[in-house]
């Protein structure tokens, strides 16, 4: 019987250590390094649930290249101004939807905490990532991230991605 | 309209008058109350949402009036109307849902039932409950459903806007938002059918007025915000235009994009970067539209509840709903229109990164507003300085004035009589 490639060990723990590498980015700051989680060609969207569930398209952001991952990066560190604040991503319950083609549809929920100088932690943002990966030069990168939260009201801004 | 009766509170105001706005006009929890009677629940239209959201009858959106939870219904004769979510029997908020389509509203509590327009069709167990021969309980004799309907706001729509009001001797809306700034809401909304794009929200901690006032500075945006200045989006330079209503509460800020880059307005500018080069320019593809007209940007500030957004391709209304003295929601509607193309469409979702929550030049809008509440929550013996252009407040051909700003004081201390 043919193995459900849902299930490879190997694959499982490769697509987490690329979570788990993606979100220490993010909470280490080291933004310049985000772009490269993904593929040239790639979408990183981060929309409301609202609009989700609806069929609406509009998103919080929407990029479609790794050039404007890195105009982003750009914009939280030089344009935006902003209260800087530390963010905490937990990453629970991955779930390998497919294995297709050499493309991973893989699913899980992240809880983002947030805390601003001198200021106790809080929730911050709290959402379900639904994402394509593939395999490039030898390393899994997402081509796909679609970042959906359900948090109905935005703690008035978002800067950095998620 | 709007005479005051009281002076609200004991806010000392300078004599030098509306170029100055005291703190505790940003933090006072009694003027603020008194504020949501004399801005939201009185004297005013105020925004509640697009009929291109309910296209057919029963559809129903939930919104808001100041704090009063209400819902914007079509109803059976296809006029859009609202009503208090507040039932008329023990008070609860009837409707949990956003939005949906709905035959008629039934409070869960005690299942008394409204129709579309908010009339009362039913309470059980009116008339009692017959047992053993007799009739147990009911209503009293002079209960009568007529005068236990929804609370029912006055409505008008312009060209596919709706606004409302607890307020039922508002003059119509032309009349309201008066023959200067109109124009411009026409230019926006001329008729042609809305495509909701979707929504974004967001909580600012700071005081509600001070959103207002944000689109009604046209001083900051070209200094906060980079984007615009290094890509003449909007910047002291550009060939612009200010306009008040007689009473100086509406306003629009018109101008026109240029080719940015190095110039008069940029010299010791901390926030502009001579060598920015995007990597991907496709967020900025702007193409203009034939209703354009001239004006690149066109943003309107309808007192007291709500912002018209046109900046390139991107449309957006920006509802103000207060919160408490120091905090207030922000709602985005953003939308296209009928007969646009699906590469317009994608510019606008494209153009849409520069807004909203995260967006490239509003991100900041919400941030600075947070700093001054938090300027503001410690003194009560400073005022605000908005005096750029001077003190004379009224149109203007150029954008180097806070006059905008003096004149939404000047209108808020008739109303408020402070």
């Amino acid at each position: 019987m043919e193995r459900d490639p849902r299930f490879d060990v190997a694959l499982r723990l490769e697509v987490e250590d690329l979570y788990a590498r993606y979100i220490a980015c993010l909470d280490q700051r080291r933004y310049d390094e985000w772009p490269g989680f993904f593929t040239e060609e790639c979408v990183y969207k981060l929309q409301p649930r609202e609009n989700f569930d609806r069929g609406l398209p509009l998103c919080t952001l929407a990029f479609e290249s790794r050039g404007m991952l890195k105009d982003r990066v750009y914009g939280i560190t030089q344009t935006l101004f902003h209260q800087p604040y530390y963010q905490r991503h937990l990453v629970s319950g991955l779930a390998i939807a497919a294995v297709e083609e050499g493309v991973v549809a893989a699913e899980a929920n992240y809880l983002v905490i947030r805390t601003r100088k001198n200021e106790p932690s809080e929730v911050f943002n709290c959402g379900r990532y639904f994402d394509r990966i593939v395999r490039e030069g030898g390393a899994l990168k997402f081509r796909e991230k679609l970042a959906v939260f359900d948090s109905e009201l935005i703690p008035n801004s978002i800067i950095y991605p998620i | 309209m709007n005479a005051p009766d009281t002076v609200v509170a004991p806010v000392d105001w300078p004599e030098i008058g509306p170029s100055r706005v005291p703190y505790p006009v940003y933090t006072d929890p009694a003027l603020y109350r008194e504020e949501l009677e004399r801005f939201f629940y009185r004297g005013h239209w105020c925004y509640v949402g697009l009929e291109a959201e309910i296209p057919e009858t029963g559809d129903f959106k939930r919104s808001r009036v100041g704090e009063r939870s209400v819902v914007m219904v079509r109803g059976a004769d296809g006029a859009i109307n609202v009503v208090e979510n507040r039932c008329a029997h023990r008070g609860a908020e009837f409707c949990q849902q956003e939005h949906g389509r709905a035959k008629d509203f039934i409070c869960p509590y005690h299942q008394w039932s409204y129709d579309l327009a908010g009339n009362l069709q039913g309470v059980p167990f009116r008339r009692g409950v017959r047992r053993d021969g007799r009739v147990e309980g009911g209503m009293p004799p002079d209960f009568k459903l007529e005068e236990r309907s929804l609370v029912k706001l006055k409505v008008e729509t312009f060209n596919g806007v709706v606004f409302a009001s607890f307020d039922p001797g508002l003059p119509p809306l032309a009349e309201y938002f008066g023959p200067e700034v109109m124009p411009w809401l026409g230019r926006v909304f001329n008729g042609r059918k809305l495509q909701v794009l979707g929504y974004s929200r967001q909580r600012i901690p700071g005081n509600w007025k001070l959103m207002q006032e944000n689109i009604k500075d046209p001083y900051h945006p070209g200094l906060l915000h980079t984007w615009f200045v290094v890509f003449g989006l909007w910047r002291a330079d550009q060939k612009s235009q200010l306009v008040m209503d007689a009473k100086s509460r509406h306003a629009v800020m018109i101008s026109r994009k240029n080719e940015g880059g190095k110039g008069e307005v940029t010299q010791g500018v901390s926030s502009f970067k001579e060598n920015m080069k995007l990597n991907d320019l496709r967020v900025l593809d702007v193409v203009p539209e034939h209703w354009w007209n001239g004006p690149t940007v066109t943003m309107l500030t309808l007192f007291p509840s709500v912002i018209i957004q046109q900046q390139v391709n991107s449309v957006s209304t920006r509802h103000i709903v207060p919160r408490g003295p120091g905090v207030f929601d922000f709602y985005w509607t953003h939308f296209g229109f009928e007969d646009d193309t699906p590469e317009m469409t994608r510019r606008r979702l494209r153009q849409a990164n520069l807004f909203g929550p995260a967006g490239y030049v509003s991100a900041d809008d919400g941030e600075v507003i947070e700093m001054q509440q938090h300027g503001f929550a410690a003194r009560d013996d400073y005022t605000t300085i908005s005096e750029l252009g001077g003190r004379d407040i009224g149109s203007s051909d150029h954008m180097v004035t806070e006059t905008l700003i003096r004149g939404m004081y000047r209108y808020y201390r008739e109303v408020m009589g402070l």
